[in-house]
């Protein structure tokens, strides 16, 4: 078997390429991922580039994404696959009198009555795929356990037809929110990355390379004012794709240097509560001598 | 599958392979002791992660070991000081004698910054500690990783006067080499001269960036040397030894009662997301079992369209019964973290009840439902809680009895056969009289009387702790010590 990446180095090289920035720790698990065969994990915050990940691995590895947006509810037939069972309807009307039972029989339940969803779909590919299950936390505890065959063996068991295996070993994404814990019998399965927010370095250099028209000295004060608002005490942080949405639009208005009053003036672009917003507007506005002990 | 043959792998690692699993084992088994659940499967996936990176390139090292074996990022952090302490001593630049050629962590040909750094902790210790200052204020200035770690180095060795098998902690030698270091009075040094290279005067907001900025290096530096004294400490007592004297406990397991500053701004943080959990998982409950009793009358009528037959039964909208809530808690000074995580708790899941309503003593008693009522940001209101009511009767000690009295004749009358009523509290009385008379009056008029008590199980009932006498009249007493306990109570009332 071939594998997909050389060394650490160069998954994230490739992965700036195809501009996601990726600090150590994702382009060594990504890489793992690949040597392993095992699939990745994905968790953190909202809105810090857990599926964006996928995509860009999907995009450098030249693979078909296919992706299975989990919701409650979701269940086999929407994850796994389906009997067609209108065309098995009009299949046995088609044959009339004529046929032998036991031979439509066999036929109804063929692959071509089969209707493949995507983890089937994954597992049938020829071509490259990665798999991107999406939001995994959002399934119930008991259909989690539809994935597990799937995560360690790359196989389906269709009862009808037997077990389908997988032609190649499929990169494999789950991402979640942590909404709830996982089971531990995914886990195990899974390698584990934590997407956390990006250090000031690497955030100035994602706003530096998704936001056209941005010079670095304002992004460089995005990141730093982005940092400073995430200290405070929110009930929801500024997420990466806040950030870049807020730098988006102080370009737009012309701004070239950030000062407290366009900050205020803006600010309800990174935060969407109004508590988070008056905390945050008190900050700029306050002489920090006095917040020194808030601070650190 | 073919990737799990691959062994003897082309990079690192492979020529010295059982040290490494050794060492490995050892790390693992630490890691157990520290409370994280590796199971055997990522025990294997370790060891077999390691073949494929090399451990020179230590962050991806141990990015790759933790993807393995940690999965859940509360104890992330229990994982990376057991990291450091197992393999702080593998990796060029890490060696212990203080003059590190090549210098710059992750290839970085040498810093910019030429000259002094190059001669790594060697040539740095003829530096006067007036120079050595100045080379800090300007690493610091630009921000110059290497730099900072060669200072940090050599601030350890000047400073923390280590000394072989003396029975002291890192903390003290941390506490040491700090002071010498005078941190604060560099920050303050950092933004005099910020002020100064700036243009024209800083505005708030600039000022306050260039705070942070500063402050978030002056992190770095302080981590860099807390990493130095204990690389020297491993170096000294030996792996194990170490691993022991660091071990944590992992966040949902800290004790309310003992936690320490930093271990409670932890539990802090470890609190919001465990009450959405918790919040989305009773919902989840909640919606489970739709189906209510057995709708009679409408499944008759509905038989009426089968001919009489009851072939389609009906049942009623479901109606689980939401209690009602009566938190009682001492908020005196030894139960007061305790009271605190269970308010912010109980009222982040407000929504699963009908009726919360919330009382705080010492020796007086007082409402303080209004501090919750309309309050977007529970913790805000928590802090007001602690600051505001008035608990105080006669001396600020507690007296449960007096407290019970007052709630009794006061909000007596409120409590229904609806009404779970939630004591907190270590029913350490000073000696004063018990009352428990009203807590048996309470458990008949109420639906259910639950004491929750921070102190392990085998203090109670010690000194001046009356919690066996106040328990024969609860439906239940629990030790709740920490978050995992308080969870899994919370869980149970609802």
């Amino acid at each position: 078997m071939d594998f997909r990446f050389e060394d650490v180095d160069g998954v994230r090289r490739s992965l700036a390429d195809a501009n996601y920035l990726a600090d150590d720790g994702i382009a060594g698990i990504v890489y793992l991922a690949d040597r392993l065969g095992k699939p990745i994990l994905v968790e953190g915050p909202a809105g810090t580039g857990k599926t964006q990940l996928a995509q860009s691995v999907a995009e450098i590895t030249g693979a078909r994404l296919i992706r299975l947006q989990c919701y409650e509810g979701l269940d086999e037939s929407k994850a796994l696959y389906e009997w067609n069972y209108k065309k098995q309807l009009l299949r046995i009307q088609a044959s009339g009198d004529d046929n032998d039972w036991s031979e439509i029989e066999d036929d109804l339940f063929s692959e071509e009555f089969l209707l493949t969803r995507p983890l089937l779909e994954a597992i049938r590919a020829e071509d490259r795929v990665l798999l991107l299950v999406d939001e995994v936390d959002r399934l119930e505890v008991e259909t989690e356990a539809l994935l597990l065959e799937i995560l360690s063996e790359y196989q389906v068991s269709i009862p009808e037809l037997g077990t389908v295996k997988a032609t190649q070993v499929p990169l494999v994404f789950l991402t979640s929110n942590a909404t709830r814990e996982l089971s531990e019998a995914l886990k195990r399965r899974c390698l584990y990355l934590y997407i956390d927010y990006p250090d000031l370095e690497r955030e100035r250099e994602i706003v530096m390379a998704k936001v056209p028209g941005v010079d670095a000295n304002l992004a460089d004060q995005v990141a730093r004012i982005v940092r400073s608002i995430r200290q405070l005490d929110l009930k929801k942080s500024p997420s990466v794709s806040e950030t870049l949405d807020w730098a988006r639009t102080l370009v737009l208005l012309g701004i070239d240097k950030v000062d407290a009053q366009s900050a205020t003036d803006t600010v309800n672009i990174l935060l969407k509560y109004r508590t988070d917003i008056d905390k945050a507007v008190k900050e700029f506005a306050d002489r920090p001598d006095d917040l020194v002990d808030d601070a650190t | 599958m073919t990737v799990t043959e691959q062994t003897g792998p082309p990079s690192g690692g492979g020529r010295e392979d059982t040290p490494l699993l050794d060492l490995l084992s050892g790390f693992i088994i630490e890691l157990r002791q520290a409370g994280l659940p590796v199971s055997l499967t990522e025990n294997l996936d370790a060891m077999e992660a390691v073949t494929h990176i090399p451990i020179e390139d230590r962050d991806a090292f141990k990015y790759a070991l933790g993807s393995t074996l940690v999965k859940n990022h509360s104890h992330w952090r229990t994982f990376e000081v057991v990291f450091e302490v197992y393999f702080s001593m593998r990796g060029d630049e890490y060696t212990l004698d203080g003059v590190a050629e090549g210098e710059g962590p992750e290839g970085e040909p040498g810093p910019p910054g030429d000259g002094a750094p190059q001669g790594g902790g060697g040539a740095m210790s003829g530096l006067t500690p007036e120079q050595l200052a100045e080379m800090l204020m300007k690493a610091l200035m630009n921000g110059d990783q290497a730099m900072l770690r060669a200072l940090a180095r050599q601030a350890v060795m000047r400073y923390a006067g280590m000394e072989p098998g003396r029975p002291v902690g890192g903390t003290y030698y941390l506490y040491r080499t700090l002071r010498n270091l005078d941190l604060d009075g560099v920050l303050e040094g950092l933004m005099d001269a910020a002020r100064q290279e700036a243009p024209e005067d800083l505005t708030p907001l600039e000022e306050r960036l260039e705070r942070d900025e500063f402050s978030d290096r002056i992190e770095q530096l302080k981590q860099e040397i807390e990493a130095e004294i204990r690389r020297r400490l491993v170096a000294d007592r030996g792996v194990e030894a170490m691993a022991r004297t660091l071990r944590k406990p992992l966040p949902e397991d800290v004790d309310f009662m003992h936690a320490s500053r930093e271990e409670m701004a932890d539990l802090k943080k470890a609190i919001h997301p465990l009450t959405r959990k918790l919040a989305v998982r009773l919902a989840r409950k909640r919606r489970h079992g739709r189906k209510g009793p057995l709708d009679f009358r409408n499944t008759i009528r509905h038989s009426l369209s089968y001919g009489g037959v009851p072939a389609e039964p009906k049942f009623r909208f479901p109606r689980p019964a939401k209690p009602e809530i009566m938190v009682v808690a001492d908020i005196s000074g030894s139960v007061a973290a305790f009271a605190r995580f269970t308010l912010h708790l109980v009222y982040a899941i407000s929504g699963q009840f009908s009726k919360v309503r919330s009382f705080v003593f010492i020796d007086g008693l007082d409402e303080v439902t209004g501090f919750f009522e309309g309050v977007e940001d529970i913790g805000e209101a928590v802090h007001r809680v602690n600051t505001e009511a008035d608990v105080v009767w006669v001396d600020g000690h507690s007296d449960y009895g007096h407290a019970f009295g007052v709630f009794w004749e006061r909000f007596g009358r409120d409590v229904g056969p609806k009404t779970t009523v939630m004591i907190l509290g270590d029913a350490r009385n000073n000696y004063h009289a018990s009352q428990s008379w009203i807590l048996k009056e309470m458990q008949h008029k109420a639906r259910k009387v639950y004491w929750l008590n921070p102190e392990p199980r085998a203090y109670w009932d010690t000194g001046d702790s009356i919690v066996g006498e106040y328990s024969t009249h609860c439906e239940g007493t629990f030790e709740v010590r920490n978050l995992r306990q308080l969870e899994a109570f919370v869980e149970k009332l609802v």
